[in-house]
């Protein structure tokens, strides 16, 4: 037997606007860029993409199921600015065979820093869901795939069932990442691992011609399912939704490649698509797994350092959330959302020294020169919310 | 290979990047192999510096090599330990590569009476040059400087033409535009292939308002040439749109810089203080944009006051930018020191906190890599050669005064914006090896000398 299950993830944050230490105004973000950059995506990507999936559930008769989860800053971005993305979702939604997911509702790495911002944060993504999609979560993910055996613990206790994990090396060693697992420590908990070979064949080197698979067929890659059937349940691709389009453009294929695999991959009669929580539900745990410390699914390292590799980033995080206690005793709501929206973890990303020489995946993700720069730009904003405080 | 360089200074008589440069990329060169005739303006009185001599008549030249022709020629040459295969010829010109015809006239006085004192100097190592031996018989007297900055750039190639047939070498190379017309003359005459260097073009000095001689001495020299090496693809650029290069004539070598192996400072310097100190270093003129410094100090004050502002070095705009500080009102937070060299740079470095090079047009910048290396964090000008090669730096346009302000403030504000940047930047900086420039310039001498 071998399940696909599908995860994408979605997500836009509120980008920062050039913001000088001359600058006094508290609006902190680039309304007109961002509103650009969502209708853009959606156009390349989570339209011509939903379409496709919707097109696929509709044919495959409930036999293709995916699940997704969408940062609550991207719902509101959707809202105020793409209402038919957040349509076509719904629709997606209303198919039954689609599974949303939890995770911060900021795209946010608060459980490094407050338990409590983080457990306000999931409550109010999960709310944001169901009141958007009619679906209440019961799968958590963690911003960047940040996971480790506290995270797990902690999740359950907020009553989630199953939570999703990097199927990194050094945390699986000799084992697949093709089976269900259980946190270490966990009473019922489930946890599902990335197959990051697959799921990054597919969302990195799809179109890297140097690659020697290239070009990756429909074909191929349903052979490379055929082949866990027997050493494993489940291939758990996990990747961002961007991918789809944005990442790697229609022009390379990615549509069709996509529009042509579940035919092959229900070829086989052992085969079939699940959303995360029923493949959790379907195969029994094959064991715990230890993850002491944090693994993320970034970069080659797959741990904090896209985050926290440096001074930088280190020092914009603390002073950040040094700020928790003052800002919620003051109950503004407004200082409240922006303290919030400058949590999301695209801000420090931004600052990340690594490979800044090289020019890689950060720059291009990166709407600033260089990590400097970002970092100048969030301190100056994070100064001015300072200054309200004291107001 | 026999390169016949044509510079115009060399440590320790510099006035700036040209002469930093042309040590680094001729000692690279040294040690790469290549036999390097160095001539340079006389000014160099050998008891400034321990480690210049005088190459005696019989000296411990090989027979065969280039300095054994020299000494044979009765050229009076100089040799430096750390340069076994360069020979250096100072040739008596007075003038230096950024002089005006103001500043020229006024070295002009001083070297007529530096003049006597070499002569007696070189008689003291038992030195007695022919009557003929640098000047053509019928050229000008040796000493006898040029009435303008002018008739001495083309008296030196007078000079040059009279010496160069003494000497075999494959070919030229020229560093900025004062070499030109003698490394024209004398590739005319012994049809050898010309390289010529651009360090700097005049748009670079005088932005718009360019000297019209010295324009077309560049453009002769530009079109005269082989092949050209420009330092940056500003330079290159500019050569092409201003000048009419070619593109394919034009080799971008990037300068680079010496680590002298001193690792950086980690934590404050030996003293205390709570006061900042923002550093510029250069040439007080227009190029180097003094006055958009002065601007963004001054926005700077308006946000914090524990700062103050150097500004080191000498030019012509140098009455006009203390002027400007003083109707700004901050007079009293910009120091002046005047130009400094040796051990007072180290030490400016050390005491900084910042270095801001705001320049308006910067063909390479070695500054700002000496400051990284002495682990100083820095701004530069997006319009200089030097932010094409490095990324851990913060880059403004140098017009931009607020942004500039902005991260001057951001720098002193955020230690560890301070400390990522200089690990980063002096990391970085390590990779850089003026043998590969060396070895950059080894390729473009090829092409030269296939295409003559």
């Amino acid at each position: 037997m071998a399940t696909v299950c599908f995860y994408f993830q979605v997500h836009q944050p509120y980008r920062l606007r050039r913001y000088s230490v001359f600058d006094s105004d508290p609006y902190y973000f680039d309304e007109y860029k961002n509103a650009e950059i969502v209708r853009k995506v959606a156009a390349k990507c989570y339209l011509p993409a939903n379409h496709l999936m919707l097109d696929l559930v509709r044919r495959h008769n409930g036999r293709f199921r995916i699940s997704y989860s969408i940062t609550g800053v991207t719902i509101d971005q959707f809202a105020a600015y793409c209402p038919e993305a957040l349509e076509s979702f719904k629709q997606l939604a209303a198919t039954g065979c689609v599974e949303f997911l939890a995770e911060t509702f900021y795209h946010s790495l608060a459980f490094l820093y407050s338990r409590d911002e983080f457990r306000d944060q999931v409550v109010a993504h999960a709310a944001k869901t169901n009141e958007t999609f009619g679906y209440q979560p019961r799968v958590f993910r963690n911003t960047e795939l940040v996971y480790n055996n506290d995270l797990a613990h902690y999740v359950e206790g907020l009553g989630y069932q199953t939570i999703l994990g990097e199927g990194a090396d050094h945390v699986l060693g000799y084992r697949s990442p093709d089976y269900v697992y259980m946190p270490h420590g966990a009473e019922r908990m489930r946890l599902l691992l990335k197959n990051y070979r697959l799921s990054d064949d597919i969302a990195f080197r799809f179109s890297n011609r140097q690659w020697k698979e290239w070009p990756l067929t429909a074909e191929k890659f349903a052979g490379w399912i055929n082949q866990v059937n027997g050493n494993g349940y489940v291939v758990n691709l996990f990747m961002d939704y961007e991918t789809l389009g944005e990442h790697q453009w229609e022009d390379t294929g990615i549509f069709d490649f996509m529009r042509r695999l579940p035919d092959l991959v229900l070829d086989h009669p052992d085969n079939n698509f699940m959303t995360v929580s029923e493949a959790a539900a379907a195969y029994e745990p094959a064991g715990t797994v230890d993850v002491p410390h944090m693994v993320s699914w970034a970069d080659v390292e797959r741990d904090l350092s896209a985050w926290l590799g440096n001074a930088m980033q280190s020092n914009a995080l603390h002073e950040l959330y040094r700020l928790e206690k003052q800002i919620k005793d003051r109950g503004d709501p407004q200082i409240l959302h922006d303290w919030r929206r400058l949590q999301t973890s695209d801000h420090f990303y931004y600052m990340c020294t690594k490979w800044f020489a090289d020019g890689d995946v950060h720059k291009y993700f990166n709407p600033y020169e260089s990590p400097y720069d970002s970092y100048i730009n969030f301190m100056n904003v994070l100064d001015n919310l300072r200054q309200r405080l004291r107001r | 290979m026999r390169v016949l360089m044509l510079g115009w200074e060399f440590p320790p008589f510099i006035s700036g990047g040209l002469g930093t440069a042309c040590h680094g990329l001729t000692r690279a060169m040294s040690e790469d192999g290549v036999e390097v005739v160095f001539v340079l303006p006389r000014a160099i009185p050998s008891h400034h510096s321990t480690h210049v001599q005088l190459v005696a008549p019989v000296a411990m030249s090989r027979p065969g090599s280039l300095r054994y022709a020299m000494v044979q020629a009765g050229v009076p040459s100089y040799r430096v330990d750390e340069m076994e295969n360069v020979t250096f010829v100072p040739m008596p010109i007075a003038a230096t590569p950024y002089d005006t015809e103001q500043t020229y006239a006024e070295r002009r006085r001083q070297l007529e009476v530096m003049e006597e004192l070499l002569g007696a100097q070189l008689a003291e190592v038992g030195y007695e040059p022919a009557a003929d031996a640098i000047c053509p018989a019928d050229g000008p007297m040796s000493g006898q400087y040029g009435r303008d900055l002018m008739s001495e750039v083309h008296r030196y190639a007078h000079l040059l033409m009279g010496f160069a047939p003494r000497i075999d070498f494959d070919l030229i190379h020229a560093h900025d535009w004062m070499t030109y017309p003698a490394a024209l003359a004398v590739a005319g005459m012994t049809g050898k292939p010309l390289v010529i260097h651009v360090h700097s073009t005049e748009f670079d000095r005088s932005g718009e308002r360019v000297n019209q001689r010295v324009y077309d001495i560049e453009r002769a020299g530009m079109h005269g040439a082989t092949q050209v090496i420009a330092v940056s693809n500003l330079t290159r650029n500019i050569c092409m749109a201003r000048y009419g290069v070619p593109a394919e004539k034009i080799t971008v070598v990037y300068n680079s810089v010496n680590l002298n192996g001193s690792p950086v400072q980690e934590g404050p310097v030996a003293f205390k203080r709570d006061e900042r100190l923002v550093l510029f270093l250069g040439r007080i003129t227009m190029q180097k944009g003094p006055e958009y410094f002065v601007a963004a100090a001054k926005k700077v004050l308006e946000k914090m006051d524990n700062v103050k502002f150097v500004m080191a070095g000498n030019g012509d705009m140098f009455r006009r930018v203390i002027e400007l500080a003083a109707d700004l009102g901050i007079g009293h937070k910009i120091l002046f020191t005047g130009f400094l060299q040796g051990d007072d740079v180290d030490k400016v470095f050390r005491m900084a906190d910042l270095f801001v090079m705001p320049s308006v047009s910067e063909p390479f910048g070695l500054v700002p890599l000496e400051a990284i290396s002495q682990g100083v964090p820095v701004i530069i000008s997006k319009q200089s050669g030097v932010s094409e090669v490095i990324t851990h730096a913060l880059k403004v346009d140098f017009w931009d005064i607020n942004e500039m302000a902005n991260k001057i403030i951001a720098v002193l504000r955020h230690a560890p914006l301070r400390e990522t940047l200089k690990k980063h930047a002096h990391f970085e900086i390590r990779k850089f090896s003026w043998h590969d420039a060396s070895q950059a310039c080894l390729k473009v001498y090829e092409r030269a000398r296939i295409a003559v």
